[in-house]
């Protein structure tokens, strides 16, 4: 099978001598779902950046969907980028001023160029998926956290991505309110949906995932199963780190 | 402190405020029975015998004192809100290429902040003045198949014929008020969360429909306060109309005074004009940010 992000050597530092990534390099298949672990400021949120273009990078490659970007960050690419791959936020993100079909079908219609009527459709059906279809017309301010985020994760679909990132998407919500998120993840990755998720749920990460990869100082330490990873893992730093969020 | 400390206080500041009025309201009537001219305002309905260079209703030197007050008072209006009008415009582009991508705009327009907002709006006024206007030697700086033509005369557009007073104190203060009112914009634009521009960004949005879609929407409410302050600076500005001579409210107040020596009467009613048009700049502001407010809930 073809890879659908190939990352090569990419390397970023925003202050001189301390690398966010240093020399990252990994794969990841189509249907795949890859959660990406690490101490606090060790580059997760970095790495998953990059490969939306949010974040730019000084050195290495990266080809997504087989549209190749270097270091030069070149604006036309990203952009292209961007319309195939989806992205949900720790902080969700909504829109507050438009109303949460509003939010979903925004870039449908602005992007995609798609009829109000379709995208409105597509919209209520990715929002009924989730069960959350009456609050279509609610503000993001009217909705708890765990719905505000499938709101994001339905606005994220709306552009039928084909490459979803996810950076801590249940770290902002209450303790009964993740489960309800993590649900719909796994749900996207039942149907196929290639996904890179940074999270520190080892359940979801044991179930859902098919690799785990171990990111500290911006230098990528293991890249196993999570079989391997969470029962066995082969570096003395990733069983430092495994004892410490247990 | 105690909630009684508190209320003691209250009442020592009350009597302390009442007492200093107390004070001004005796020094104005011992002064006005010293001088001997009393309080009245019947001196209103004479005329005003001088004549005024600027007016937009009919004048003439025999008119009485309160129209001539009022044609000021029309005068001070009418350049108050061309001025409100283009500063906000102004202020607006330099406020946006203040934040934008183009680091050439960004460090002039930093540049054009910073050098307007140091320097004294009086000075700025008489350049435009005299530097601008009166230093046009040749009669016609501009000329446009005659649709804008800028002499020393003022500004004629469209037939639309502006003094070059009037045209002085306009720029004056439409560019004077803009470097505030961009830092207004810079303000509320920064003031709506970086995740917002991820978020319109990673959907594939482009910046300029995510600026005017996202951004701005968001940034509107934290716009007003600010722009309304500024707006009420700009009101009581207009005043300085007197170093280029142009009639203003107080520069035909100012006149009144030295003709009939009834200088605190004028005083109240330059008082009451303003207070009148700055209330209506706050009720007018007021009803906007209602607007704003109700149509995101
Ligand atoms: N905008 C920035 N400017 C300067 N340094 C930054 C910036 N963003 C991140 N860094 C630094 O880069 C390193 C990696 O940060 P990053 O946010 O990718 O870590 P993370 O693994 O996502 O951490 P967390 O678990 O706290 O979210 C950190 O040392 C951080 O301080
Ligand atoms: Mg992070």
């Amino acid at each position: 099978m073809k890879p659908i992000l190939i990352a090569k050597n990419l390397t970023k530092s925003y202050a001189k001598g301390i690398f966010a990534l240093n020399n990252v390099s990994f794969e990841l298949d189509q249907g795949k779902v890859l959660v990406v672990m690490g101490p606090s400021g060790s580059g997760k949120s970095t790495l998953i950046r990059t490969i939306n273009g949010l974040e730019t990078f000084d050195k290495g490659e990266l080809n997504i969907l087989g549209i190749k970007i270097g270091s030069d960050n070149d604006e036309r690419k990203i952009q292209k980028i961007r319309r195939r791959v989806g992205m949900v936020f720790q902080q969700f993100n909504l829109f507050p001023h438009l109303t949460i079909l509003e939010n979903i079908t925004l870039a449908p219609i602005q992007v995609q160029k798609r009829q109000q009527k379709e995208a409105e459709e597509y919209g209520m059906y990715l929002l009924s998926q989730m069960g959350i279809e009456s609050h279509s017309k609610k503000y993001p301010s009217q909705l708890s956290g765990g719905e505000q985020q499938r709101v994001a994760i339905a606005r994220s679909l709306a552009l039928k991505p084909e490459l979803l990132l996810f950076d801590e998407p249940t770290s902002a919500l209450d303790p009964e309110r993740i489960n309800e998120v993590l649900d719909e993840m796994r749900r996207l990755a039942d149907q196929g949906m290639t996904m890179i998720v940074v999270t520190h749920e080892i359940k979801f990460a044991k179930e859902v995932s098919d690799q785990v990869l171990f990111i500290d100082s911006g230098k990528i330490i293991e890249i196993s199963s999570p079989d391997v990873f969470f029962s066995n893992a082969s570096h003395e730093r990733s069983r430092k780190f495994l004892n410490q969020i247990n | 402190m105690s909630k009684n400390k508190k209320i003691f206080f209250q009442i020592v500041l009350m009597f302390a405020l009442l007492g200093f009025t107390g004070i001004l309201i005796n020094n104005l009537i011992i002064n006005l029975t010293r001088t001997d001219i009393g309080f009245k305002f019947n001196w209103l309905i004479k005329p005003a015998s001088f004549s005024l260079a600027e007016h937009s209703l009919p004048y003439s030197p025999s008119d009485s004192y309160a129209w001539a007050l009022f044609i000021g008072w029309i005068n001070s209006l009418k350049v108050i809100i061309s001025s409100l009008i283009l500063a906000t415009c102004i202020g607006t582009l330099i406020g946006f290429l203040r934040v934008g991508k183009n680091s050439f705009f960004r460090i002039t327009t930093a540049g054009f902040i910073t050098i307007v907002r140091q320097t004294p709006l009086l000075i700025q006024l008489m350049c435009w003045y005299f530097v601008g206007f009166l230093s046009i030697r040749n009669n016609t700086f501009l000329n446009i198949r005659n649709i804008l033509n800028i002499s020393n005369k003022g500004i004629e557009f469209f037939g639309l014929y502006l003094s070059s007073e009037f045209s002085a104190l306009l720029l004056g203060l439409s560019i004077f008020s803009s470097a505030f009112i961009a830092e207004v914009i810079r303000g509320g634009i920064q003031s709506v969360p970086l995740g917002q521009w991820e978020a319109y960004r990673s959907l594939g949005i482009s910046e300029k429909q995510g600026f005017f879609k996202i951004i701005i929407p968001q940034a509107l409410p934290a716009f007003i306060p600010g722009l309304t302050s500024q707006y009420l600076n700009l009101a009581k500005n207009s005043t300085l109309a007197i170093a280029v001579g142009y009639s203003d409210i107080y520069a035909i107040n100012d006149t009144i005074i030295n003709q009939t020596g009834r200088a605190i009467e004028c005083f109240i009613i330059l008082l009451f004009s303003f207070l009148i048009l700055n209330l209506l700049i706050t009720k007018v502001m007021g009803i906007i940010d209602k607007s704003i407010m109700r149509s995101r809930i």
